[in-house]
């Protein structure tokens, strides 16, 4: 299973040395296109965390004396535990379910298969609102208790959903399905020779399942498991309307409360430094094995069909989480939704579902484009820049959105400031604003914020690429572009839908960077949705909540459907 | 594939970027608009506006210091024309920036109190926002309460919901107690409160006022308008909630019961200047003075202006008079002291 390369070593592809390859070209070893072109896009996505990090460069201020003596240990605790216990729940609950979605047959199992997704759809702070309006002391689930036994406050213990554990709940529920979406996809791309030969081995089924099966998808989990960490860390909505301090509320409460923009992008640098930290960390511990599988797919291992009350304990695995993270809170919304629909629906509804399918969509497949250019280059040219380049271009997705809202809007408000004193001078014309309040702006921050949700899909699937493939196809003479079109695409185009899927799912949800960068007479289902419940009106946000739920459904039923399918796909 | 294709699809990308990018409405019979009022609360208006004088208005929503923020970076090719807040202090921190300018007008000042506008002119109050003190009717006589500061006292033990202190109307009132009180007294004050606290502050104003009206606590501080929303909802449980409360205004005999505003200003570099007058003109009249009463329940700056019937069955009361500016200044200083008190 383990390629060991230097055995095999074909002498290492590089790309023919340019035409007319002397002078500076061949001087400077090492710089070619693909490395200028990688480095160079990545540097740009990677611009509005570098701004955060330039705008942090500044000697520390009297504030973080007040921080350090008040509320800093509280934020930093708070945001571990934040982190740690979220990572736990979405192992504890993904890992299992696309396990034996995957493997084992059960009463349920094809409707799971998709079903498990739902959650997905639901963006963190809805679900957080819905379980507040449920939960709540003046809810209705207490009310109904305080009734039924003539409770009253001090009578009972109830837990406080709006609480830590509360928020680590609410994000688990709705965070799960990235962590299962790799996962299902890794177990299902295991192959049976793999399970077979261990299991003659005499290997018992846990065991195989904790030697083999885990280690074989561990690249996929770990993928799942930071996209899944870096979203907990940079959540706002949930935290803070729970009351929970963590670095993202310190993070506003010292740049709107304190108006100190310097200190809030030290903390935001702090944030993403520990992130970076992290990821390091893990690509260290990787660094020590790789796993790849000497086969593709070649037959599926025929599912562990579960008896007597094995299925329905897998049943009731399956459909706990469903239950949870989508059918309660969805329920709720659609109770809302039934109350005040005719009151805050109008004719806009269209123009606002239109706009988020599109601006979703349209940045679904730009990313999923940037992903691949992006993670093929690193894959041609595994160089420390190239790696560095591409990590730090990823580190937008552990920013709180309005964060990485402000560092696209500062540079390319200097672009426009820049490029139009530049035209008034010698062309004696203003060019205004070319790029602010656009819409390329707001791409540009989906781009830079999304961008790892998919390159880590991307990456996962290119790491399940034997590396021989690649060698075998150079020296058959394909091209490296042979080599993604005819090799890799067919390969990776379960992983690819994946990405495809999260980032338009996310995009649909996203709120920050539109609330801040849309242009004019804009707005968006998630706008809209959050303008109701921010003002306090929850019912008359459940429309729109609705809304993004339900176009984020058929998408996620789909492509669940297309990588089952592409599971059986014949190799060219 | 790349070495081939590249031109063209560098072209292509180019071109899509290119078409991308609209340029923003500059049309002279428009006025932009920046706004932290939600859509809701200012979209009425604004299309009434239109009505009235044919001027199209072109509206981005967002959070106040976000807006602010993208000002200040789109200098002086900003598109924006107005910029309305719903607080007096980051008014007063625009105008600090620069992205304001003065403008005079004598049907603003005629109708809108000087505690309520900027003296220059750079920026004008819209409407006024009462966070008195709300009270659980079954529980709690209007005599036990008095004032803001008696609220730390330690009968409430218990019995007070608080919102966060990430709550921009808490951080103003606590601006405001410094204002009055000093730094020293306030700080003290905010333990007491803590002391009180029936459970770690969370959720928001709605959220409190429900807390009381379900038992959880007897006490609380939320704006008139929420509680005015909840009469008014379109669900059951928020109005019988709604009714189960009622209004007391504090510090009458002192201070006054703390008031914020919002309002709006004109942009330095506004490109339709007289329109954007017309649209603050507009907004301080008859007509949409009434407007944010009976459909927000905010009262009018405008005093010539009869509150709704809603606002009417509060009472009247005392405001303070402390120049809504100052709110802005001291705001840094509150959260701070929040801190230090241990308020969440």
């Amino acid at each position: 299973m383990e390629i060991d390369r230097s055995r095999f070593q074909m002498p290492p592809y590089t790309n023919p040395p340019p035409q007319g390859g002397r002078g500076f070209w061949s001087l400077a070893a090492g710089i070619d296109r693909w490395t200028v072109l990688v480095v160079g896009l990545a540097m740009l996505l990677a611009l509005p965390v570098l701004t955060v990090f330039l705008t942090a460069l500044q000697p520390p201020g009297e504030v973080w004396r007040h921080l350090a003596d008040t509320v800093l240990a509280d934020y930093v605790l708070n945001s571990v535990t934040l982190m740690i216990g979220v990572g736990v729940g979405t192992l504890l609950i993904g890992v299992p379910t696309a396990w034996l979605t995957a493997t084992c047959e059960f009463p349920g199992r094809r409707g799971f298969e998709w079903a498990l997704l739902l959650p997905m759809a639901i963006p963190a702070y809805i679900i957080a609102y819905t379980y507040t309006g449920l939960l709540d002391f003046a809810g209705p689930v207490q009310t109904f208790l305080r009734l039924t036994f003539g409770w009253t406050r001090q009578d009972y213990a109830f837990p406080e959903i709006r609480s830590l554990p509360g928020a680590i709940l609410m994000l688990a529920l709705v965070l799960y399905p990235y962590l299962y979406l790799l996962a299902q996809a890794a177990f299902l791309e295991q192959s049976a020779a793999v399970l077979e030969v261990s299991r003659s081995l005499g290997a018992g089924s846990w065991r195989r399942f904790l030697t083999i099966t885990l280690p074989l998808a561990r690249p996929s989990l770990i993928a799942g498991m930071s996209l899944v960490q870096m979203e907990a860390l940079a959540d706002y909505g949930t935290v803070q309307y729970f009351g929970v301090s963590t670095f993202t509320t310190g993070i506003f409460r010292v740049w709107f409360g304190m108006n100190d923009a310097t200190a809030a992008a030290q903390l935001a640098a702090l944030l993403l430094l520990f992130v970076l930290t992290l990821l390091v960390l893990e690509r260290l511990s990787r660094r020590q094995a790789r796993f790849h599988h000497t086969g593709q797919r070649t037959q599926r291992p025929p599912r562990l069909r579960l008896s007597g009350w094995r299925r329905w304990l897998a049943t009731g695995a399956c459909l706990l989480p469903l239950l949870l993270g989508f059918l309660i809170p969805a329920g709720q919304l659609i109770v809302w939704t039934w109350r005040t629909a005719p009151q805050v629906v109008d004719d806009r509804f269209l123009e606002l579902a239109g706009h988020s399918l599109g601006l979703a969509g349209g940045a679904a497949l730009l990313i999923l484009l940037l992903a691949l250019l992006l993670g093929y280059g690193q894959r041609l040219r595994p160089r420390p820049v190239v790696r560095l380049a591409v990590r730090s271009a990823g580190l937008g997705y552990a920013a709180p959105g309005t964060v990485l809202a402000i560092g696209v809007m500062l540079p390319f408000a200097a672009i426009d400031r820049n490029v139009d004193s530049w035209a008034r001078e010698w062309l004696g014309l203003s060019t205004g604003l070319l790029f602010s309040g656009t819409l390329f702006t707001l791409l540009f921050a989906y781009c830079a914020r999304f961008l790892p949700a998919a390159l880590h899909s991307v990456e996962a699937g290119l790491t399940r690429i034997r590396p021989s493939m690649d060698d075998a196809a150079r020296a058959l003479g394909a091209e490296p572009h042979g080599v993604l079109w005819r090799v890799h695409i067919p390969i990776l185009r379960g992983s690819l839908l994946t990405a495809l899927l999260l980032v338009f799912v996310d995009a649909l949800k996203e709120l920050p960077a539109t609330l801040i960068l849309r242009p004019f007479n804009f707005n968006t289902l998630a706008v809209r949705a959050f303008e109701l419940a921010s003002d306090e009106r929850l019912a008359d946000s459940a429309s729109f909540a609705l809304a993004i739920v339900l176009a984020g459904i058929g998408p996620v039923i789909l492509l669940s459907r297309a990588i089952s399918r592409s599971d059986h796909a014949p190799l060219p | 594939m790349f070495q081939a294709s590249n031109p063209r699809i560098l072209l292509s990308i180019f071109g899509l970027l290119t078409s991308l990018l609209t340029p923003p409405a500059l049309a002279s019979g428009e006025v932009n608009v920046y706004s932290a009022r939600k859509e809701d609360l200012i979209k009425p208006l604004l299309d009434d506006f239109s009505k009235q004088t044919g001027i199209k208005v072109n509206l981005v929503t967002g959070k106040e210091e976000a807006l602010l923020q993208r000002l200040q970076s789109e200098g002086v090719n900003s598109p924006a024309d107005v910029l309305l807040t719903s607080d007096a202090g980051r008014l007063a921190a625009a105008q600090q920036a620069g992205v304001l300018q003065a403008v005079q007008s004598a049907s603003l000042n005629q109708n809108i109190p000087a505690i309520y506008r900027d003296p220059d002119g750079y920026w004008y109050g819209l409407s006024v926002r009462a966070r008195p003190i709300i009270y659980a009717r079954d529980r709690v006589k209007p005599k036990q309460l008095s004032t803001y500061e008696a609220l730390a006292d330690p009968q409430w033990k218990g019995k007070l919901c608080l919102r966060s202190s990430d709550s921009v109307y808490n951080q103003s009132l606590v601006a405001g107690m410094i204002a009055h009180h000093g730094e020293a007294k306030t700080e003290a004050w905010a333990r007491g409160l803590v002391a009180n606290l029936a459970r770690p502050p969370k959720g928001g104003d709605r959220d409190q006022i429900k807390a009381v009206a379900a038992g959880e606590c007897d006490v609380t501080l939320a704006n008139t308008y929420y509680l005015g929303g909840m009469i008014s909802s379109s669900d059951d449980a928020e109005k019988q909630a709604a009714a189960q409360v009622a209004v007391f205004w504090p510090d009458v005999q002192t201070t006054g019961v703390h008031v914020n505003v919002s309002g709006a200003g004109v942009t330095a570099h506004a490109r339709q200047r007289d329109n954007a007058i017309k649209l603050l003109e507009f907004l301080a009249s008859d007509q949409a003075q009434r407007w944010y009463a009976e459909v927000n329940s905010e009262y009018p700056v405008n005093p010539a202006i009869p509150p709704s019937a809603t606002l009417k069955s509060w009472g009247e009361f005392k405001a303070d008079t402390l120049n809504v500016a100052k709110l802005g200044e001291l705001n840094a200083a509150a959260v701070k002291l929040m801190d230090r008190a241990g308020w969440k």
